[in-house]
């Protein structure tokens, strides 16, 4: 059963994560985004951006690592084995680049249980090291009692 | 692009994931739950047989939203319900995904999209809204 006083909180700050430029590429290769600027930094420069350009989702790929650690720690009481995602947004504040070293925040929103399963929203606020938003994340986490 | 408005259809897109596809994904994302590439467990749990990744469906949708604006940094906010999902098939063929989108709105520059996938006829991505800033 999870611990409805998570509920409310935030979690603390994760150590800033470096955006790694050929991590970028290989996300942009992984999901078929073809635009040059994901791939190369001259292309990317042309266009006005500090550095490659990360695609749209690119987020998920250092929010929910924290996010399995979290629902992965005994004291939430969360089966994490029979979770299913439910739905996921984002809010892009400002695109993100290679280059770029991010600090995400994870804010427990809700937990419901209806009907045997838990309905958990884990929101994510990413900033860079100097405080400004980069990216909000919002995930509904479903899984069972 | 500058006529976009209310209503204009994105040009569709048919997409193959393979279980190739599933593998790389998983190594770019870091998602390496075996439902992702394994049979045995994706059956033992009672799936049809090995997924795609939810956000791997997820971000297909957003690349044919940033193919049709041009570029990936357009991206102002998006997101999903995952409904139903996306069964690959242990062969070269993999899984056909078929996309649309309409524009439901035009505000200050910024285009709303709605979008569709579908498998095998099945809609698998619900409330699919993403908006991207129309180049000036």
């Amino acid at each position: 059963m999870p611990d409805a006083s998570f509920v409310g909180t935030a979690l603390a700050p994760s150590a800033p994560y470096l955006v790694g430029r050929e991590k970028i590429k290989e996300f942009a290769l992984a999901v078929g985004e073809g635009a040059s600027v994901c791939s190369d930094v001259d292309a990317a420069r042309a266009a006005g951006h500090p550095d490659v350009v990360a695609p749209p989702t690119f987020a998920v790929t250092f929010t929910m690592p924290l996010i399995e650690g979290f629902l992965r720690d005994p004291a939430f009481g969360w089966d994490y084995s029979r979770m299913v995602h439910g739905d996921q947004s984002i809010v892009l504040h400002r695109p993100i680049h290679g280059g770029d070293e991010l600090v995400t925040v994870i804010h427990v929103e809700d937990l419901s249980t209806r009907a045997g399963s838990h309905m958990l929203t884990l929101r994510c606020e990413v900033t860079a090291v100097d405080g400004t938003a980069v990216a909000t994340t919002k995930a509904l986490l479903v899984t069972g009692s | 692009m500058s006529a976009v408005e209310k209503g204009t259809e994105l040009p569709p897109l048919e997409l193959r994931v393979t279980r190739a596809d599933l593998v790389r994904y998983a190594g770019a994302s870091g998602d390496l739950n075996p439902i992702h590439w394994s049979d045995r467990v994706a059956t033992g749990v009672g799936l049809p047989g090995v997924i795609a990744h939810g956000m791997l469906t997820m971000a297909l949708a957003a690349r044919f939203v940033t193919a049709w604006v041009g570029d990936p940094s357009a991206v102002r906010s998006y997101g999903v319900r995952f409904t139903r999902p996306v069964v690959v098939p242990d062969d070269d063929e993999g899984a056909l995904v078929e996309l649309s989108g309409k524009v439901t709105d035009v505000t200050d520059g910024i285009a709303k999209v709605a979008i569709t996938a579908r498998c095998d006829g099945k809609t698998v991505l619900g409330r699919a809204v993403a908006e991207v800033a129309l180049p000036s």
